[in-house]
Parts: C-alpha cells; structure tokens; sequence
C-alpha cells in the first residue's frame, strides 16, 4: 500500500539529501505519518482485490461516493478524469475513487507514472481481478463492462446511478446535483 | 404525442431500474442476417458461407487494446473450429468518424498485417451492430444452424475469463459452447460479461 502527501515526500527527500541532521529527519518521519492518517492529506494508491471496492459501494457515509471505472489504455476515460479530479478537489462532500482497470503487474509501470505526470491526488485502486464475470454485475447488473463506467451512491437516501459512458463536465455535475438534492 | 413521451419515458425508467440487457438480440433469439462490406471488398452475409453450421462472430477493432489482446486468440478460434464448420466472421462496429484508427483502409491494413483468415467486415452504418446489442470489444456472438436453415443465437459474451494471458484462463466459453454444440448438447453457460472498450458511435 502506498499512502502519500506529495508535499511533504518532496521535503522528506529534501531534507534527507541534505541531513547531516537525524534529529530532523525523524521529526518529518514522525509529521509525514500524523500526515498520512489524517482523511485529508493522503492519497491511496494500491492494489486492491473487489472486496474494497465492495467495502466502498456499502459504507456508511455522510459522502456521495462517486466510483470511476477507467484504464491508462482507454482515451475516453482519460478524457473525463480531469472532471473527477476536479471533483475531488473542490467538493469535499463528495468521495472520489479512479477505479483503474489496468493490469496488476503494470501497476508501478504504467499507473503510478500516469497518476504522477497527470498530478491526480484523488484514491487510485488498481481493481486486480482478472475473472472479470465473477463481479461486474455486483458492480452494477446493468453494466456490459464497456468503460469509462461510474458508480455514484448517495449513502443516505441509497440513491444510486450507473452510467455506462463518457460524461461530460456537465452531465457529472447534473448527475451529482440530482443524487444530493 | 405526449402520450407517446410519457410511455417511452415511463419505458425508459423501467428498463434503467430493471437493470437487464436493454436492446439488442439474446440467447435463442434467431442471428439477423446482414450484407456487410469485407477486406477484400466483397459484401458477406451469413449464407454467403455455404457449409457454415455456424459462426463465431466477432465485434472486435483494430484500437481497442483488448481487441487486440485476443486477435491471436480469435485466429486460433477460426483454425480450431472452421474446419469443423464454425468459422469466424469479424465484424469492425466502430464509426471511422469517431475512431479514424478503425477506417475501413485501416482494417485492411490490421487483416494483411496479423494474415487474419476470416472475413472481417465493416458495419458502416451500425446497424448491425445496434440489432445484435454488442455492447463493447471484443463482444463474441455464438451461432449455430437451426434446420429451418436460419441462425440462432447459442452464446453472447467474452472469449474466456482471462484477458491477460490465455494460457491461464480456467474457462474459456466460447471454446466450450462450440465444443457442446458440435457434441450436439446445450451450452453450458450462455452469458457471460467482460470489461472491454466502448463502442464509439457515430453522431
């Protein structure tokens, strides 16, 4: 699992490069970890197996759970995270998961790079499972399996939507403002 | 008219609630036959074939990455089975438009580069396409010859359950639908779902 603060990797290296001094070093060790705890400053990026995305789908949440399903590989997809990530930037009412679809064992190689050349701070879980018939219908019966997909659920009123498509910005927002209200 | 609005609307909100396969044709429905523009620049229909007792058709393009991850497996399908009269037809449902690397010029380019040994044949207006209700790519059709002569639909779904890597799939459906039509039994599993690319529509 990596949890990350950007900011804070980049003057923990900063720091280390330059340490002749332990004692700082193991101050921004301890800030880096109160950091990495709290729900604002960390970002997961890992690979999960379904049962943490089911995890997700059935929380209990004051937020909307918003669960993009795309891949490094898919140009519609990529077209749209910018408005996920965007979304996550500036509506904290809203949960924001990039649901990669990529293969496991390119996970360093592809997806990590992409989510760093692309800046995106929203939760990145790589979906490692293959049988791919054994869980999209849990997903969503509805879905063919085509992506871009997303799932948003409103955990309060177990509103749901699943919509099988690219989404323009203003159909996410519309979608968003429809589960809130 | 606004009767009309109001039961299509009403439809609409049904079939997004049920949750079930919206359109397109199903498991025993009969294959609607087409007239589809190949390769080689001859059109093919599904009697064009005449000692087919079947086909293995295939919604598959040359851009989508998971298209591409099975082709090898597409062309063992055709070597495997055509000789026992399930051949594969490949059919390209994407709008040039919409997907340029998916062109007709560009599918000629992909079916000499890869030596593919079926017909692989455009869907210039997605008709065919939308009446089948192939969904994304690669999306298999499983056709069996009904003795009335027409084409009846065994199977819809992916070709096994690994897309990574064929070797370690532990079920490959499309292999064992053939296998038990050819046995002359049912089909095991008739549907099955896999994550693939979109369909790119044309406007």
């Amino acid at each position: 699992m990596l949890l990350r603060s950007n900011g804070l990797m980049t003057f923990l290296s900063m720091k280390s490069r330059s340490s002749a001094y332990p004692l700082t070093l193991a101050w921004a060790l301890l800030l880096w970890s109160a950091l990495a705890c709290s729900p604002q400053g960390e970002q997961r990026l890992e690979v999960v197996k379904f049962d943490a995305l089911d995890e997700l789908i059935n929380r209990d949440s004051e937020q909307l759970e918003v669960i993009n399903f795309w891949a490094t590989w898919c140009k519609p997809c990529i077209k749209e995270l910018p408005y996920f990530e965007e979304l996550h930037s500036e509506n904290e009412s809203v949960h924001v998961t990039l649901v990669s679809l990529d293969f496991a064992d390119e996970f360093e190689k592809k997806v990590v790079p992409f989510v760093d050349s692309r800046g995106l701070s929203a939760d990145v879980l790589l979906l490692d499972e293959i049988d791919y018939n054994a869980w999209i219908d849990r997903v969503d019966p509805s879905w063919s399996g085509a992506i871009p997909a997303t799932l948003l659920i409103n955990h309060r009123t177990n509103k749901r939507r699943f919509v099988e498509k690219e989404l323009t910005k203003e159909e996410l927002e519309s979608i968003i403002s429809e589960l809130t209200n | 008219m606004q009767f009309l609005k109001t039961v299509v609307l009403a439809l609409t909100l049904v079939f997004a609630t049920t949750g079930e396969r919206m359109e397109g044709l199903q498991v025993g429905d009969k294959a609607v036959d087409f007239n589809l523009k190949n390769v080689d620049g001859k059109m093919i229909s599904l009697k064009t074939n005449k000692n087919a007792k079947g086909y293995i058709l295939v919604f598959t393009c040359n851009t989508c990455p998971y298209s591409v991850m099975y082709e090898d497996r597409i062309i063992a399908l055709h070597k495997k089975y055509a000789e026992q009269g399930y051949p594969v037809l490949a059919i390209q449902p994407n709008d040039p438009q919409k997907s340029p690397g998916d062109s007709f010029e560009n599918m000629q380019v992909r079916a000499k580069e890869k030596g593919f040994p079926f017909p692989y044949v455009m869907d210039e207006t997605q008709e065919v396409t939308k009446t089948y209700g192939a969904t994304n790519t690669p999306h298999v059709y499983v056709l069996n010859k009904t003795t009335g002569g027409d084409f009846k639909i065994e199977y819809i779904g992916a070709i096994d359950n690994n897309s990574r890597n064929a070797e370690a799939a532990s079920k490959r459906y499309v292999e064992e639908a053939l296998d038990n039509l050819i046995g002359g039994g049912d089909v095991p599993i008739t549907t099955t779902k896999a994550i693939g690319c979109t369909i790119k529509w044309g406007e």
